[in-house]
């Protein structure tokens, strides 16, 4: 396969291929961080984490309609908001189905998933009645679109850099929101022991209530950058939800850090293997892997250690 | 079964009666002269009156596919009203029922089941992947039905119940290799594409092609599940092989992210050159025309041809529908269903459906947005071949068509 590349050629593929794996490692980081929060924090599974995503995309797509027709000057920054409004209305719409649905079954764990299902399916066909059975097309402002060209051989994608940056920035928001702030100390608490923390004055319902609509409304920032890389359509969020699961899954349930480290695994088992083999092949081995392991270590590679 | 053999003797003992109907209303009325009788027409209990022809649509109006489909019913609509309007089939007027398959296998025989046992349609314009064709062909190989099916194909089939008014592989992908070998001197292919047997039986002709009738390489070969989204690693793979032509066949979803993360990965589609059967204007529209423009699409049908025909049709087409709406290669297929069987049940002089299969072969539309064509023997149409480029707008200018009608071949040898 390297047969007749000079050494330079060879390190400038390499260098590339490091940074597609990065760019994989930032998109399961930033798909799976909303899921992990409301899973890992409240033991909801939530199935229609895509199509939080989808809205957040959707929102994406108003946004820059709205610039393109209302101030087409400052088209170049319209990204920014759309992000902001994808944040909100996916953050409002998960409050408000927190309020009316999921508050009921706290205590009935398996009919939250057939519950957050039905509501994706809900979701899917509200996208194709309001927007249309078609994908949208979502147009990036110019600097965004193209690459670096580092030397010459080696460029850099930037809206891959974006999403790393904005990976980065997200996942420092989360962990200073969750270990570091009163509100995140709140959400631990009732994690670990619900009555007590009641019993202490915690209004857990609140907590609760907040906790979903923060995950929901991750997944509505995942699902605006993402409109850079994939496509914006009804059913476009499943085609990110069985990663989504996987790396919350082989990560550990109830750990940010073991969401991280599962992302970053699979990400770069994923990317080197694709290089090597054809996508399909890839993809099975990369499944056959975390199987292996789950059967080993059944909880996750990082366990929250909580006394019962 | 037992409906089946009772069928046919319902057929049988009607028979002499319905040829004994025929002749007396021949010789009593010459006011019916324009709409021969229903007895005449119609002697296998087809939902056929006096005034007016059952016919059902069936495709995906909700679920994944409902994307690609809605098109197709937009277009049949538009053909049946249009007929109905310079007089319908045998002086009846189509009455359509419309069946949702819901992007889902199993409900798409359900539902064709119940438009030729229930409704007694005398054809069924519908289905849009392989799968849900390959689901509905033994229910109307069983109950007798008549199927207009659209969509660009792996071919290696052949039905006396189906006319394929879309292309087989070989008619699409043949004429295309060809183009880009003689007017972009490409040596060296790259082929890509989703994982189920439409593009991997498409990139197998097209591998046979280029190896052994054109002796020109193929570099590589690969396939991603359907629904993938990051394609960095095997664009960086592409990088590395530099070929002359990357060969893509990659549906939904998936196209949206290849083509975004090509751009961004710096790969100019007017140097590199990429050839594709799988993206017409309804993909760009999720794609969008900036991400793909200079790309190559070779197809029967682009909505930028100009002739009269067409000019007609897309002036309907967004009359009906609206002044965006964007008209693919299988949008035009489709429309063409119900006009070839307006055309074929006039020819057979019949709805009967064994008398409508029989007089296929050899019916011709003229007036076809796509120009002429005509029904092979084997069921699937003669048609034109082009070559598009796609431009910022979403739409393609012609680059290149075949003189002749490119002749359908479902089984070709040598390619197998």
């Amino acid at each position: 396969m390297f047969m007749g590349y000079s050494l330079g050629e060879l390190g400038s593929i390499f260098a590339m291929q490091a940074f597609a794996g990065l760019i994989l490692f930032s998109v399961f980081v930033l798909m799976s961080l909303g899921l992990a929060i409301i899973f890992g924090q409240m033991g909801v599974i939530n199935m229609a984490h895509g199509e939080f995503m989808i809205l957040g995309a959707y929102m994406t797509y108003l946004t820059s309609q709205a610039f393109q027709a209302f101030a087409p000057g400052l088209y170049g920054i319209y990204f920014f908001v759309a992000m902001v409004v994808a944040f909100c209305a996916s953050g409002a719409l998960g409050m408000l189905v927190e309020w009316s649905m999921i508050r009921f079954l706290y205590k009935r764990p398996l009919d939250t998933l057939l519950a957050t299902w039905g509501l994706s399916l809900i979701m899917q066909q509200a996208f194709r009645s309001i927007f249309g059975a078609r994908e949208v097309g979502v147009e990036l402002p110019e600097w965004m679109m193209g690459s670096l060209a580092i030397t010459d051989t080696i460029e850099v994608q930037i809206n891959g850099l974006f999403v790393m940056g904005l990976t980065t920035l997200i996942a420092i928001a989360v962990y200073l929101l969750m270990f570091r702030s009163r509100w995140g100390l709140q959400v631990r608490a009732v994690v670990l022991n619900r009555p007590m923390a009641g019993a202490v004055g915690i209004d857990s319902e609140r907590v609760d209530r907040f906790t979903f609509g923060l995950g929901c409304g991750i997944a509505g920032i995942a699902g605006s950058a993402f409109t850079m890389i994939g496509s914006t359509g009804p059913t476009a969020g499943q085609l990110y939800i069985v990663d989504t699961f996987l790396v919350v899954v082989f990560g550990g349930a109830a750990s940010l850090a073991g969401t991280i480290a599962s992302a970053f695994t699979i990400s770069q088992a994923q990317s080197t293997m694709e290089f090597f083999m054809s996508g399909s092949m890839a993809k099975v081995l990369t499944l056959l892997v975390v199987v292996c392991i789950l059967m080993v270590r059944p909880e996750g590679l990082f366990v929250l250690k909580v006394r019962r | 079964m037992n409906l089946g053999r009772r069928q046919i003797l319902k057929g049988l003992a009607a028979m002499p009666v319905a040829s004994a109907f025929g002749a007396s209303a021949f010789f009593s009325s010459s006011a019916f002269a324009q709409a021969p009788a229903t007895s005449a027409v119609n002697t296998t209990g087809l939902a056929v009156t006096d005034t007016e022809v059952t016919v059902g649509i069936l495709h995906s109006v909700t679920g994944t596919m409902a994307i690609s489909e809605t098109g197709s019913v937009q277009a049949e609509k538009l053909a049946i009203d249009q007929i109905n309007a310079s007089g319908g089939v045998l002086g009846r007027k189509i009455k359509y029922v419309q069946e949702d398959g819901a992007s889902d296998w199993p409900t798409f025989a359900e539902k064709a089941k119940k438009l030729l046992v229930q409704d007694k349609c005398a054809s069924v314009f519908g289905c849009w992947t392989s799968a849900s064709r390959k689901a509905v062909l033994p229910v109307f190989e069983q109950y007798n039905g008549m199927l207009y099916y659209p969509t660009f194909y792996e071919g290696l089939e052949q039905s006396k119940n189906v006319i394929y008014t879309g292309q087989e592989a070989t008619q699409q992908i043949i004429a295309g290799l060809n183009w880009v070998v003689q007017n972009r001197g490409a040596q060296t292919f790259y082929l890509l594409g989703s994982d189920y047997i439409w593009p991997r039986t498409s990139n197998k002709i097209a591998r046979k092609h280029i190896e052994n009738f054109l002796n020109l390489k193929v570099v590589g070969e690969e396939y991603f599940p359907l629904g993938h989204t990051q394609f960095n690693s095997a664009i960086n793979k592409i990088k590395l092989k530099k070929p002359d032509v990357i060969y893509a066949i990659i549906v939904g979803g998936s196209n949206v992210a290849f083509y975004k993360q090509l751009k961004a990965a710096g790969i100019d589609l007017s140097k590199q050159t990429l050839l594709t059967i799988s993206v017409t204007e309804d993909e760009i529209l999720g794609i969008g025309g900036e991400n793909i423009a200079g790309a190559l699409a070779c197809m029967k049908y682009f909505q930028s041809l100009d002739n009269p025909n067409n000019k007609a049709f897309v002036e309907a087409f967004k009359k009906a529908y609206g002044p965006n709406m964007v008209i693919g290669d299988v949008t035009q297929a489709a429309y063409l269903g119900p006009w070839l069987w307006k055309l074929t049940v006039e020819k057979a002089g019949s709805f009967d459906i064994d008398k409508v299969a029989a007089a296929s072969p050899g019916v011709a539309f003229d007036k076809a947005p796509e120009g002429y064509v005509r029904i092979h023997e084997n069921h699937h149409l003669w048609s034109k071949t082009r070559v598009g480029k796609a431009r910022p707008d979403g739409q393609f200018d012609v680059l290149y068509e075949t003189a002749e009608l490119v002749e359908p071949n479902p089984f070709p040898k040598g390619y197998q």
